[in-house]
């Protein structure tokens, strides 16, 4: 049996890699596109001023980049040194989107960013712009196949297990690329970033704005961010990942776990605004309701109904209860594929072998199962509900303060009075850290919440890990975290360094703080 | 749909040529930052250096990203035995290519001479780790690896990351070094001039010359001392991929069974050493773009050499010699294999004519005179 230990130090690194890699890609997911209308704007009117701003901010980009670069490079090989098990299993599903991923997206984005940095004077003005809108269709194709294969984890559609490979195979790649889970996703995702490209350049030329320097620079940019941003926040919002949240079971837990949603309340359900979750006796100690808007946002009617965690459970428990039949006869047919009493039993319960697997995180064989066992399993397949309850209100209430100031932003905007507004600047730039809080805690909202599995329904968490000893972990780990805290100093430091200079630093001398050859 | 047996032999070769693309393409800018240290004496000399392969190091790293992804998805097995089996190696590999990015794009932001000479070797360890670790892990390929399955396919490895570094490993280590760092030096003829490309030339002259002697000592070590695998039961292979399901034995020679087998495929071997030769005569007599093709060649002559050796194995077990990974059973499913077959069909061409382009766009020597002039904006 694989110990608890391991497979914490495996999720806490995986947690601690992937949410520093979310540091860097939802600001290069949202600025590439900033950097289109730049440039766009440039092409159509010749205003040298727009060119400024598509490589002034270009540079904060590709600093920005190199370390999602960095982190990135990661990810796609972290799947085969630590999750080894889940490689195996879910490979011949999982590791097509990643490929593809690459093929189709990674490729274009990672070469024409070479051409965006040191093409400008070899390139005509049209042929530069189709190279930074290349960059930027790479980018979000990029995030559309990896939302795809996470998607998939979520709602694990097109693929049927083999017992003769002993692993998930694909039945039909469409229904894994069209899986509404991974489109809601994509669209929440791309649009989060869209927001903290938005913010981040919103901020900064807040700043300059205080400090009246560089003014029509940062007028211009804080224009472009601001009407940006306010279409990007309003899709966040609209379009949220909740669209797919009656799609799969996962979904369902997750919003059961978020909503802190013990019951199954007549539809349509009301909406817990504050609660104090007791996980030990299965209610809310303290609650307010908003009625109806729970089942409002979860199904999108007004007579569905939204299964709450004891309702889940009791399911789960059925399903556990035929998983165990669903392992016995597998492990039958694993010794002997010609049994054929063993292959009618595994195809009758199949549909629960992931739930049967569950047991393994506490006994290896099945006749030492208690009835105590299965309540602890039972109890496992709804992850911690307060942790979700308030993450997910921290990501929510963000939104809405981006979309207020992003509102805000845009009428001053329109109005063109934002300039001699310093109480909307300073808002503008102590806002900075709030998208990235918001994705962070979102991706938290995202992952946490699917457990105790890696894929839902399918394969347990604590099966998926590479057989590695704890001392390896806690090296790797160690290594890791300090890796990548070293280099974000690093980068911040640069990021601020240039970001203080501002447009002075492209050296063209119609700026402030003129960089010196 | 293509049936299952070719789908496997097709997939057994893509993989090759996107490892050979990926040493081609990323090998290029690895030597590159190997040399770099070397072959530029001073800051604006590291900048001409640097800014040769400075718009497209990103690109050819998704070579190796993509190499990573295909290798997931067909060879789902393989990824996920040997990744975790080769933990800290592919550790070593990850932390030496953190330094690439951050190398290239922060190094010249400041001009602190200590900042700068810190990302130097930043690059260096980023260009000449890689390619050191690839080698031994080739090395302890051909001597088998200790991992095995149990009866749900949880693979256990029972070796150390120090036992990897035996003395045949890091031969086969100290081939592919000085072939990527070979490549590296051809590249930077091609693309500098004067006193760096006379560097670079004499670079390529050493590293050739050791490339082709490690690699005749590498064949003939394993000619005489390392015994091959080799399948003894019957191969199906349009049988589900289950790598239990066979018997494997170890046999003295058995890695030149396919030479004695199929002779042509001794061309192989003799492309990777013709190859150093004729690219190191085409950098001396000037035509460095030829040059830069012939080291190429070298490069399918090297990986072949090892892929046409080893096959149909991949990764043998020297625990559990049975459980060996083979491109028979160690695959995905039919459906997977091809539909990656038409996603590669559909996007590598589309890949290699942006490529292409973008070299155009970049070409032609560069100098110290163009490192001056955009002093904010090159690398």
């Amino acid at each position: 049996m694989v110990s608890e230990q391991l497979v914490d130090l495996s999720r806490l690194q995986f947690a601690a890699t992937a949410l520093y890699h979310f540091l860097f890609v939802p600001l290069t997911i949202g600025m590439v596109w900033m950097l289109v209308i730049m440039e766009s704007v440039y092409v159509m009117t010749g205003k040298p001023l727009y060119k400024d701003m598509t490589r002034f901010w270009g540079k904060l980009f590709g600093i920005n980049f190199a370390l999602g670069v960095t982190t990135g490079i990661t990810l796609e090989f972290q799947f085969g040194t630590n999750w080894a098990y889940y490689s195996h299993y879910v490979g011949d599903i999982f590791g097509a989107p990643l490929a593809i991923e690459g093929l189709m997206a990674f490729f274009l984005e990672s070469t024409m960013i070479g051409l965006f940095f040191f093409g400008w004077d070899r390139l005509s003005r049209r042929q530069h712009l189709l190279v930074t809108v290349l960059m930027a269709v790479g980018t979000n194709l990029s995030a559309l196949w990896i939302l795809i294969a996470n998607g998939w984890m979520q709602n694990p559609v097109g693929a049927e297990f083999s017992y003769v490979t002993m692993r998930m195979e694909m039945t039909d790649f469409w229904a894994v690329v069209f899986n509404p889970d991974a489109q809601a996703k994509f669209v929440h995702t791309v649009s989060a970033g869209y927001v903290t490209g938005a913010m981040f350049v919103l901020s900064i030329s807040s700043w300059y704005l205080l400090r009246r320097r560089d003014v029509e620079f940062a007028k211009r940019s804080f224009g472009i961010a601001a009407a940006f941003g306010f279409a990007s926040v309003c899709s966040v919002i609209v379009l949220g990942d909740e669209s797919g949240y009656t799609v799969g079971e996962a979904q369902q837990t997750k919003l059961a776990a978020m909503e802190a949603m013990w019951e199954t309340e007549p539809a349509p359900a009301p909406f817990n605004l504050i609660a104090i979750p007791n996980e030990a006796e299965m209610k809310n100690d303290f609650a307010i309701e908003i009625p109806w808007v729970m089942g409002l946002i979860g199904t999108r009617s007004l007579d569905k109904q939204i299964p709450g965690i004891k309702e889940i459970k009791a399911r789960n428990r059925e399903r556990i209860v035929s998983g165990i039949e669903a392992v016995t006869a597998l492990d039958a047919l694993r010794r002997d594929q010609n049994d054929e009493a063993a292959r009618r039993e595994f195809e009758a319960h199949k549909a629960d072998l992931g739930f049967g697997l569950l047991l393994k995180k506490y006994v290896s064989h099945f006749d030492q199962l208690t009835p105590g066992i299965i309540e602890k399993a039972v109890n496992d397949t709804v992850p911690r509900v307060a942790p979700m309850f308030w993450s997910f209100r921290l990501m929510v209430a963000l939104g809405f303060a981006m979309l207020l100031l992003f509102g805000l932003a845009l009428w001053h905007s329109v109005k063109g009075d934002f300039a001699d507004k310093p109480w909307l600047l300073r808002a503008a730039l102590y806002s900075l850290p709030m998208p990235w809080i918001a994705c962070e805690v979102g991706w938290f909202v995202a992952e946490y919440g699917r457990q105790p599995w890696t894929i839902y329904g399918v394969l347990p968490t604590h099966l998926s890990v590479s057989t590695l000893s704890v001392e390896s972990l806690y090296g790797s780990l160690a290594g890791f975290v300090g890796f990548y805290t070293v280099l974000l100093v690093v980068e911040m430091y640069l990021m601020i360094k240039f970001a203080k200079q501002g447009p002075g630093s492209l050296g063209t001398g119609r700026y402030a703080n003129e960089a010196h050859a | 749909m293509l049936d299952y047996e070719s789908l496997k032999l097709i997939w057994w070769l893509l993989v090759g040529v996107l490892l050979v693309g990926f040493a081609i393409m990323d090998g290029h800018d690895m030597g590159v930052g190997t040399l770099l240290p070397f072959v530029g004496k001073d800051d604006t000399e590291r900048r001409v250096v640097i800014n040769t392969v400075g718009p497209h190091w990103d690109g050819n790293q998704v070579w190796f990203i993509t190499g990573g992804g295909a290798i997931f998805a067909a060879w789902p097995l393989v990824y996920a035995t040997a990744f975790s089996g080769f933990y800290w190696a592919m550790l070593a590999v990850l932390w030496a290519l953190f330094f690439r990015p951050v190398g290239f794009d922060y190094r010249s932001k400041i001009s602190n001479p200590t900042w700068r000479k810190t990302w130097d070797w930043g690059l260096f360890i980023g260009g000449a780790v890689p390619p050191l670790i690839f080698g031994v892990a080739f090395g302890n390929l051909f001597q088998g690896v200790p991992f095995s399955f149990d009866d749900h396919l949880v693979s256990t490895y029972s070796g150390s990351f120090w036992a990897l570094l035996n003395p045949f490993a890091l031969l086969c280590g100290m081939v592919s070094t000085a072939m990527i760092t070979f490549h590296g030096a051809i590249y930077l003829v091609h693309r500098t001039q004067g006193e760096i490309q006379w560097r670079a030339l004499r670079a390529a002259g050493f590293f050739g010359g050791l490339m082709v002697l490690s690699f005749v000592a590498a064949g003939v070590w394993l000619w005489m001392g390392i015994p091959g695998y080799v399948i003894q039961s019957a191969v199906d292979g349009a049988a589900l991929p289950n790598p239990l399901a066979k018997t494997v034995v170890r046999e003295a020679g058995a890695w030149f069974a396919n030479y004695r087998a199929y002779p042509a495929t001794l061309l192989l071997p003799a492309l990777g050493v013709a190859g150093v030769f004729a690219a190191q005569a085409l950098a001396r007599s000037g035509r460095s773009m030829a040059a830069f093709w012939a080291s190429a060649l070298a490069i399918v002559g090297v990986i072949g050499t090892a892929g046409a050796a080893l096959f149909p194995f991949i990764m043998p077990s020297s625990l559990d010699p049975r459980a060996s990974l083979t491109v028979w059973d160690s695959v995905s499913s039919q459906l997977t294999l091809n539909i990656m077959l038409w996603a590669t069909l559909i996007f590598m061409p589309i890949i290699i004519l942006y490529t292409g382009w973008a070299y155009r766009v970049m070409g032609g020597k560069v100098t110290a005179a163009y490192v001056r002039e955009n002093s904010h904006s090159a690398y």
